[in-house]
């Protein structure tokens, strides 16, 4: 590979760092509130709103089942009205937010479904709050499988920018469509398809330390 | 117990029905239950698993809503509380699980903390009376330790010292030994019995198994499809028993059982010996009865078995034994007048 691409392979990470890191913090702001309420807000739940659940989770339905590639296209009129042009790596982090709000928030859901009922039913006895319930026991006793959903998020979300590639979003899959595919450079392709196996991998290997470390359902050896 | 004199019982269960709306029809859970848990005594619930044992418990703390009567913990009617009024109240009542529902996030300290920190108590003074509360249950050394790390026994330590934190005057327990083995069922059996004593705070408690209430109900009721159907200080019951569900529930836990060999040629009805059950309960707990019916009607009891215990730090006996089938009514009459209880289990060739 000749040297001038490592500058511009170089560039191309970056970009894609940057529309990963923003749109999962903003996926991780909006899905996380979002997540919580699916999961408290059913009928005869600490947040009993059976409706506004209904219609949040029809929502979150509806924009899971489009396909990236055609949510990108189809918002591009509220991408320009937000970022004031659809085209470069901050127009990418508006899709990319928006398909990862309602992906963190189901995986957010789950995470706390799978917290005991039976610790609900023992903070409702000590006289709590439904919110002092949602702070105090959900999210703490969650928190390992939130871990782990938010790191299959950014892990999807890595998977996703490339995709943006195709309405002038950067980064490394546009770097490997514009120079590996369509000016038959196959070293570029491939110098992209390892840095995003690598970061990937880092990701994921980070988000399981994280998780591990939060999780004490399991005894831990004490050392000697 | 139930329509006692007590003027001011700890908890009062007053005509008291639930029933759960489904398709074609409610489900009755409970129905006219009145029972009054005097202040300072340990009461237990005995019921099946479905009859109605859990519902009562969680009216005592709002967790269930009556559909029918009151429920009044220290005068204060939780089926009418409300919101803040309501989580008033539950700040008075502790509770302990049969599953523990420890926080598996926080180890022992922070548990024990999580009332202290509803009730917006400040930092510092959570810090003192934890490690207060930790001490009282015997669990000094593990309080950096996860739930995860703990025995099933230790695990139900904290499980009261976090009942105990808001220093309650109810403490409600929910089978709270029945995941546990029996020598462990006895020292937490124990531990609530001293902190009855200590504390003087009332507790309530369900069960499914006898021994438990032999060990630490002063009081004890026994609940069947909904309905209580026995109640009264538990020495009372154990010694008379008068419902059958309470006599069911009692055999095996008190007292004799027959020998195996016997056991298997018991017949219903006569010919045969008649096999009696004789229960020494109170004052005649320790009055040589056998000996008195041998010199007064010449009548040798063949003895098959038996035992005495404490309940309640009384002692109870019980003897199994058989007579010739012709002075058998008049076995039984002699021991009736003198106090003792008895039964015919069966007749034996």
């Amino acid at each position: 590979m000749s040297a001038n691409l490592i500058p511009i392979l170089w560039e191309a990470t970056l970009q894609t760092l940057y529309m990963v890191a923003i749109s999962s913090l903003l996926g991780a702001l909006g899905g996380l509130p979002l997540g919580v309420f699916l999961a408290c807000s059913q009928r005869g739940e600490l947040l009993s709103a059976p409706w506004m659940n209904r219609i949040l989770g029809l929502a979150v339905n509806a924009t899971r089942s489009v396909p990236f590639i055609i949510l990108v296209v189809a918002i591009i009129p509220l991408t320009r009205a937000i970022v004031g042009t659809s085209i470069g790596t901050n127009a990418a982090i508006v899709p990319l937010t928006l398909a990862a709000i309602p992906f963190i928030a189901r995986l957010v859901e789950n995470a706390i479904r799978e917290v005991d009922a039976g610790l609900i039913e023992a903070a409702r006895a000590m006289g709590a709050t439904p919110l002092q319930i949602i702070r105090k026991v959900l999210i703490p006793e969650a928190l390992p499988g939130i871990t782990l959903g938010l790191t299959l998020a950014v892990v999807s979300l890595i998977g996703y920018s490339a995709m943006v590639g195709a309405v002038g979003g950067q980064g490394l899959g546009d770097l490997g469509i514009r120079y590996g595919y369509q000016r038959f450079m196959p070293e570029v392709m491939a110098a992209v398809v390892v840095i995003l196996i690598v970061m990937v991998q880092l990701v994921q290997s980070i988000g399981e330390w994280i998780a591990a470390r939060l999780d004490r359902r399991a005894p831990r050896n004490r050392g000697a | 117990m139930s329509g006692c004199a007590d003027p001011a019982p700890a908890i009062l269960f007053d005509n008291l029905g639930k029933s759960y709306p489904k398709a074609g029809g409610a489900v009755v859970a409970l129905q006219d239950v009145s029972l009054a848990v005097p202040k300072g005594s340990i009461t237990g619930i005995i019921g099946r698993s479905g009859a109605g044992k859990s519902t009562l418990l969680r009216m005592v703390n709002g967790l269930e809503r009556p559909s029918r009567g009151r429920v009044l913990v220290e005068g204060q009617d939780v089926g009418q509380a409300r919101g803040p009024a309501l989580r008033r109240i539950r700040r008075d009542v502790g509770m302990i699980f049969q599953h523990f529902n420890l926080l598996a996030s926080r180890n022992v300290r922070d548990n024990v903390a999580l009332p202290l920190e509803i009730a917006g108590m400040a930092r510092s003074q959570i810090r003192a009376r934890v490690a207060e509360l930790i001490e009282q249950v015997g669990l000094g050394a593990l309080a950096e330790r996860y739930p995860a790390e703990l025995s099933g026994g230790q695990k139900q330590r904290v499980g009261i010292a976090r009942a105990l934190a808001t220093g309650p005057k109810v403490l409600l327990s929910d089978e709270a030994t029945s995941a546990l083995d029996p020598e462990t069922t006895q020292t937490v059996l124990n531990l609530l019995a001293q902190i009855n004593r200590e504390l003087g705070l009332t507790v309530l408690l369900i069960t499914h198994e006898m021994a438990v209430l032999r060990d630490i109900a002063s009081h004890m009721a026994v609940i069947e499809a909904g309905r209580i159907v026995e109640s009264g200080p538990t020495y009372d019951i154990f010694a008379r028993p008068a419902h059958p569900t309470t006599r069911r529930f009692l055999a095996g836990v008190t007292g004799a059982t027959l020998p195996a060999f016997v056991a298997e040629r018991l017949a219903p009805e006569p010919p045969g010996d008649p096999v009696i059950r004789v229960t020494f309960a109170g004052a005649h707990a320790t009055d040589p009865m056998l000996a008195r019916l041998a010199t007064d009607l010449g009548i040798s009891a063949n003895i098959l078995g038996g035992t005495i215990e404490e309940i309640g730090a009384k002692p109870f006996g019980n003897l199994l034994i058989s007579v010739p089938l012709d002075r058998g009514a008049e076995t039984r009459a002699f021991l009736e007048r003198h106090g003792l209880t008895t039964e015919v289990l069966g007749h034996v060739r």
